[in-house]
């Protein structure tokens, strides 16, 4: 392909609307797809743009109903791109100005239309360098524009500064750009993660929907990355060597967190009221262990009346809650503190994979324990940046915690109660923002949502899915259509904070031992080259 | 320069007649002709032609019954070269100066008497590198089609690669009539004949 091809002129057009480009007569439509990138030249600036429809056009319309002989090849030559002809509709997005002051200003929001008339292009490599930000050397990159070879940059350390979410039906390959955009942020040292690995997609060895094994993050970075298991047998099983064996004790189980449970377990409104009176009657931290430990129903009858509850109901939440001793990570105290651990591995900038093991499965137990988690770690996270400001040292390395089936702890009733609803609009204030990935974005709260400061998504066909992605977004008729397009594998549409523009790529690949490579993982005896010529180095043989 | 093929006999800003030295050998219908007005060169296509009687009112009769060949009418019968004239008429599509064209009517008609050219493969090839001239064709009243498909026809024989002409052609006519699809196949298909 060509640079610079030029593709046709614009006809007519609305700033909110976009712009109607009429399409040379050697330019097939079929060569035009939608979310391609091109540039219009106004008069006075340049635009940049994206296509988001394609439409046959005809300058008779009484040729539909009488078309000409088009098996004859001259009239169809005749007639192609004259009597009828292709129309794209194209959003603009970014001006780009060639003088001085909006070559350091970078492209600007665009606030007008190009003018009658005026020439579209189909970008270039040097302009979509200019939007996206040009990818040197070892930097980290998304993927490549629809049919173009350019490598385009999503900058980790924006990324990190806002919540994200990363969004797509099942099977559309969210876990592998979740899995790009943390080998991002850990390559470019934009922040540290903690991720809460439901299926064991992250850490070691996750396996594809082809069954195909490919490579964790532990296995591409090493001592950059700590494994801690919930399910230390299950992680054996699979040969990964936890680096932390997670036990997490009853007592830093607080009412609170039983509340978010409350759709999982099927608690009712009464009993989610129940846990604060439990707290009050054992009189603190040992309430959940003291009420697990009741037996009988008698006994339970007795506990209701001497905390003036309903009988029934607190029979019925026993039941509910005797599922968590079937977790076996659940300990009656744990020997060292599971949240002082992870907390010391971020300070030390090494990214911490939690991986469920068999208890990914058990939506209750992943709640339960990201939720907890959590709360602590971000309530350190808040001193730290807290103390940070006030004595002007140095604020702790930005925490970058990936969660999935996130509209579990976002949905519109318990995202004002879990921190991950308090994260998501705090936002970047204590150097925490969340990575949210989910199949299902209709269940997230429409306020979460709005704070997602960048969105990544594969294709959504699901009608309130897609309006709920793109709430808020201008343009967001012609995206959409452009997200209904998406290839059902490696492809996404990128909007939001961190990105000048919504913008559509094929994801890079992973899983080939090129793409290990320019990921930047080094087999061991590379490693041990590198290391022979370090020694070398330092002793100057 | 292009061979004489006759003088013009009647004048207007948009059209003249003339009448052509030779009987019955006027040049084809749609051809490019030329010829000249002051300084300036005035190209015209031939739109139609005819051949009859020089007084009006005496008709030709028919006089071969006894002759084999047609040419024997005329071996017998000298004075009939004499009594008969070809002219035709040819639509002006622009003008040249020293070697520039426009394609829009010239500033004087032609006078009478003025000599007209057949114009040479080289120079239809040249006065076709705009085909704006198409459009003062796409108005004649009478046969437009006709001489539209004839005045391609003509021009492409000037190209090495008639079909890229025609095609160019027909692109620059698809956009001139627009609105009407069905004329545009129908002089299409005549281009092609």
């Amino acid at each position: 392909m060509t640079e610079d091809r030029k593709l046709g002129f614009v006809i007519s057009g609305a700033l909110t609307k976009g712009i109607d480009v009429r399409l040379d007569g050697d330019i097939s439509v079929e060569d035009l797809a939608v979310g391609r990138y091109v540039t219009i030249e106004g008069q006075k600036r340049r635009f940049f743009g994206m296509v988001t429809d394609v439409t046959l056009d005809a300058s008779d319309q009484r040729m539909m109903s009488a078309p000409p002989d088009v098996s004859d090849p001259f009239i169809a030559d005749v007639i192609n791109g004259t009597s009828t002809f292709g129309r794209v509709h194209v959003l603009p997005m970014l001006t780009i100005g060639d003088d001085a002051v909006s070559l350091v200003e970078g492209p600007q929001p665009v606030k007008t239309v190009p003018s009658h008339f005026s020439v579209v292009r189909e970008a270039s490599e040097k302009d979509i360098g200019s939007v996206f930000g040009s990818v040197a050397e070892g930097q980290f990159y998304i993927g490549t524009p629809l049919d173009m070879e350019i490598k385009v940059r999503l900058d980790p350390h924006k990324l990190v500064e806002r919540s994200a979410g990363v969004f797509g039906k099942t099977g559309t390959g969210k876990t592998f750009l979740a899995r790009l955009l943390l080998i991002g942020i850990l390559q470019e040292r934009a922040a540290v993660n903690l991720v809460f690995d439901m299926h064991n997609d992250y850490g070691w060895s996750p396996m594809t929907e082809g069954k195909l094994e490919v490579k964790g993050l532990k296995q591409l970075f090493g001592s950059k990355v700590a494994i801690f298991a919930l399910d230390a047998e299950s992680a054996r099983r699979r040969k990964v060597s936890p680096d932390y064996e997670v036990k997490i004790g009853y007592d830093e189980i607080e009412p609170d967190d039983i509340a978010l449970l409350k759709e999982t377990l099927g608690l009712t409104d009464l009993a989610v009221g129940v846990p604060y009176k439990l707290a009050r009657y054992f009189k603190g931290r040992k309430w959940l262990e003291g009420f697990l430990a009741v037996e009988g129903i008698e006994a339970l009858n007795e506990l209701a009346n001497s905390i003036g509850e309903n009988e029934a109901t607190v029979a019925a939440f026993h039941r509910r809650l005797s599922v968590l001793k079937r977790m076996p990570f659940l300990v009656s105290e744990a020997k060292s503190s599971a949240i002082d651990s992870i907390l010391g591995y971020l300070e030390r900038g090494i990214h911490v994979v939690l991986d469920f093991g068999r208890y990914g499965d058990n939506i209750a137990a992943y709640i339960l324990v990201a939720n907890l988690l959590t709360r602590r770690i971000h309530s350190t996270y808040r001193e730290r940046t807290e103390r940070a400001v006030a004595e002007g040292s140095a604020k702790p390395l930005p925490l970058v915690i990936t969660i999935e089936e996130a509209h579990k702890f976002l949905s519109h009733e318990l995202a004002g109660q879990t921190i991950f609803g308090t994260i998501a609009r705090e936002m970047r204030k204590y150097n925490v923002t969340l990575l949210v990935i989910d199949q299902r974005p209709s269940g997230i709260d429409e306020e979460v949502m709005s704070q997602l400061g960048t969105k990544i998504t594969c294709l959504l066909d699901n009608e309130r899915d897609v309006e709920n992605v793109l709430m808020g977004v201008s343009g967001k008729g012609e995206l959409k259509s452009v997200l209904a397009k998406l290839d059902s594998k490696q492809q996404a549409l990128i909007f939001g904070y961190a990105v000048p523009m919504p913008m559509v790529v094929k994801t890079r690949d992973y899983g080939t031992a090129q793409s290990y490579k320019e990921l930047g993982f080094r087999e061991a005896l590379g490693r041990k080259k590198d290391s022979d010529k370090d020694l070398k180095d330092l002793f100057a043989e | 320069m292009g061979s004489k093929i006759g003088e013009v006999i009647k004048s207007s800003t948009e059209s003249f007649m003339a009448e052509c030295y030779e009987l019955h050998i006027p040049p084809s219908f749609g051809s490019l002709v030329r010829t000249r007005e002051g300084n300036i060169d005035i190209y015209a296509v031939v739109s139609g032609a005819s051949t009859a009687s020089i007084e009006a009112g005496r008709r030709p009769i028919a006089r071969g019954r006894g002759d084999v060949n047609e040419e024997d009418i005329y071996l017998s019968n000298p004075q009939l070269e004499k009594l008969m004239r070809t002219e035709f008429t040819a639509m002006v599509v622009g003008h040249g100066d020293s070697g520039k064209f426009s394609q829009y009517m010239p500033p004087r008609p032609a006078r009478i008497h003025s000599f007209v050219y057949a114009c040479e493969p080289d120079e239809i090839a040249m006065f076709n590198q705009s085909l704006a001239y198409l459009s003062v064709l796409v108005d004649v009243p009478e046969r437009s089609n006709e001489l539209i498909a004839a005045t391609l026809r003509n021009a492409a024989v000037s190209y090495s690669e008639p079909r890229e002409f025609l095609v160019r052609a027909g692109k620059e006519l698809a956009l001139m009539i627009a609105g009407d699809t069905n004329r545009l196949n129908i002089i299409l298909k005549k281009v092609k004949a």
